[in-house]
């Protein structure tokens, strides 16, 4: 019962972590129709930007977050108007080969600065311990992981569905001549949205990093867990994202407490039962 | 202008062939030059052989079909085990495990196949990424048969023909090698033009006129993946039947996704390209990764920028933009 519970634990914050990076590309591939597979890349730099300012220059946790998620904003904008701009529109194998390159250039430029090993991210001490929730106690970093998810979730849900942009995002999506024709600036809703796929990466960079540490390999090492992740939960939709991140992450927690040595022999099942299954994922939108 | 576009009928009929033969000629020129040039790197050069079928067999599902995968590992993988464990259990003879390495890699063509067609888009590059890795996981588990991630070793197949001994500096692994790549590459001109490969080409330009006219995509699809998984066994049994050792990374993800990259930078739905764009990219492998492996993936990522903003065909296609730009002087101007 013990070991049942704390997999559930570990299980349901992993789950969370993966959620939190995957919802920006979850939103990149539904909304804007790019498969960018540099999405891990971009939240291990966030991972290394939070790791600097917060082992480097002793600034906290919280500021390591915050200066993660601007400068890795900051660095994606050229990005977006040089290279993404041009494969909006392009088919899913260039998107594909072009956000490969991006990744294989910023994991040599990555190590080239920063050497070839693992950073990590100094906890505050309230989150380094664990905290009693009355019928047992649970390491506090895993608590902040799923609160931030939960966070995550409600508030892009509430973006979405609920304000102005978000009904501009939508209209721009559904048919984008008509929404210039109407007024709406599509190039700047593009790019903000873009800017918080990022954003919400580098947040779950830095966030799971206790989960996927951080190092010169991160983008391409789980490059392929989150596109598969997304794909399984369906893009663009975030109950789904978040229905996938938990299922594979239980199932992958799981399968690594109790069979080790199948390693992520049972992800992958799962991952080729559901899209079988589901071939539009488990809660994607009609194309 | 009229007479320009009409076909020439005898040009017609014997152009293609002729070229053919020039072009199979070439490739074993340069493959014998490879042989007299660099005889202290015939192993290397073996596994750019092998390595440029397996791109070959992608070049049949994505550039000939439209499918996009980054699981062609699978079928090479499938090959390179199912000959390397003939080979531990004492079936030697090279022509007999190419052979089971060919059969092996098109059952693996034919469920891999299965599955993938049941998606598009999306979700087929995913179901491709997860059957490798799945394959992957399931050869590293399976440990007793494949040796796990020590990997496949002890096997040594018999002399060719009875005479020429697979020997340490790889002669005849390399002759043989080149030999089969030659034969694969005539039988695959011939499919791809063949109306079976029209069609395969039609149903990748436009499937709903395709299917208008009646034709089920399903099936033509999954012959193509059978093939394809037959080109890239015998690559895979090539590589165990030279190296006399198979390893995991020839199931893996990796290997899929350099294929791809290879077949990108050569140029996709051209066969010539999938053999121009292993080589290029295998020779600089060979020289930058020595250097530092980083530098390796820095280029690469560079290369793939640039060829996705400014040669989208690859290199072979960007050759045939500038080739048919000089001769366009001379057959008049054509659209």
């Amino acid at each position: 019962m013990q070991t049942a519970l704390s997999i559930a634990m570990d299980a349901f914050a992993y789950g969370m972590a993966l959620f939190i990076i995957c919802i920006g590309l979850s939103l990149t591939m539904g909304l804007m129709r790019v498969v960018n597979l540099a999405h891990g890349a971009f939240a291990m730099i966030g991972g290394y930007i939070a790791s600097y300012a917060a082992r480097d220059l002793g600034l906290g946790y919280g500021f390591g977050i915050l200066l993660a998620m601007v400068g890795t904003v900051l660095l994606a904008i050229p990005l977006e108007r040089l290279l993404y701009r041009r494969i909006y529109d392009r088919s899913e194998l260039s998107q594909v080969l072009m956000t490969i390159g991006i990744t294989f250039c910023v994991i040599g430029i990555t190590n080239y600065f920063f050497g070839p090993t693992l950073k990590t991210i100094p906890l505050p001490p309230e989150l380094a311990r664990p905290i009693d929730l009355g019928f047992r106690s649970i390491a506090g970093h895993r608590l902040f992981v799923i609160a931030s998810g939960l966070v995550v979730a409600g508030g892009l849900w509430f973006l979405i569905e609920r304000t102005g942009f978000g009904i501009h995002l939508r209209a721009a999506v559904e048919n984008a001549p008509m929404a210039r024709a109407l007024g709406v600036r599509t190039e700047i809703i593009y790019a903000a949205s873009f800017a918080l796929a990022i954003g919400l990466a580098a947040f779950g960079g830095v966030v799971g990093a206790e989960f996927l540490p951080i190092e010169p390999y991160y983008a391409l090492r789980y490059m392929v867990t989150f596109l598969v992740v997304v794909s399984v939960g369906g893009a663009g939709s975030i109950p789904g994202a978040l229905a996938a991140c938990l299922l594979l992450g239980a199932i992958d927690v799981t399968g690594r407490y109790l069979v080790p040595d199948f390693g992520n022999f049972f992800f992958y099942l799962a991952v080729i039962l559901v899209v079988c299954t589901f071939p539009r994922g488990l809660m994607g939108r009609a194309q | 202008m009229a007479e320009a576009t009409l076909p020439r009928p005898s040009a017609h009929r014997l152009r293609p062939l002729g070229r053919d033969l020039i072009g199979l000629v070439l490739i074993a020129l340069v493959g014998l030059a490879g042989y007299v040039l660099f005889p202290d790197n015939l192993a290397f050069l073996t596994r750019v052989i092998s390595v440029a079928l397996l791109v070959l067999s992608l070049d049949l599902i994505v550039g000939f079909c439209g499918i996009a995968s980054l699981g062609q590992g699978a079928l090479y993988g499938a090959g390179a085990y199912a000959a390397g464990i003939a080979c531990v259990h004492g079936v030697t003879e090279p022509f007999l495990l190419i052979l089971i390495g060919a059969a092996a890699g098109a059952v693996m063509g034919l469920l891999t196949g299965t599955v993938m067609l049941r998606a598009h888009g999306l979700p087929q590059l995913v179901l491709s990424i997860a059957i490798v890795q799945l394959l992957h996981e399931a050869a590293n588990k399976a440990s007793s048969i494949t040796g796990g991630s020590d990997g496949l070793s002890g096997m040594i197949p018999a002399p060719l023909f009875g005479i020429f001994e697979f020997d340490l500096w790889g002669r005849s692994a390399y002759l043989f090698g080149l030999a089969l790549l030659i034969v694969v590459f005539a039988a695959l001109r011939f499919i791809t033009r063949s109306p079976f490969g029209m069609i395969c080409r039609g149903l990748k330009e436009d499937p709903l006129r395709i299917s208008a006219l009646g034709i089920f995509a399903f099936p033509v699809l999954l012959k193509m993946f059978v093939i394809s998984g037959a080109v890239a066994g015998m690559g895979g049994a090539l590589a165990a039947i030279a190296t006399q050792v198979v390893g995991l990374d020839s199931i893996s993800f990796e290997i899929s996704a350099n294929a791809l990259v290879m077949l990108v930078l050569g140029g996709i739905g051209h066969l010539y390209g999938a053999l121009i764009g292993t080589v290029i990219l295998m020779a600089l492998e060979h020289v930058v990764a020595a250097i530092n492996p980083f530098h390796w993936m820095t280029l690469v990522g560079a290369v793939l920028i640039a060829i996705v903003l400014f040669a989208p065909r690859g290199l072979s296609g960007t050759l045939d933009e500038a080739a048919r730009l000089l001769t366009r002087n001379r057959w008049g101007a054509r659209p």
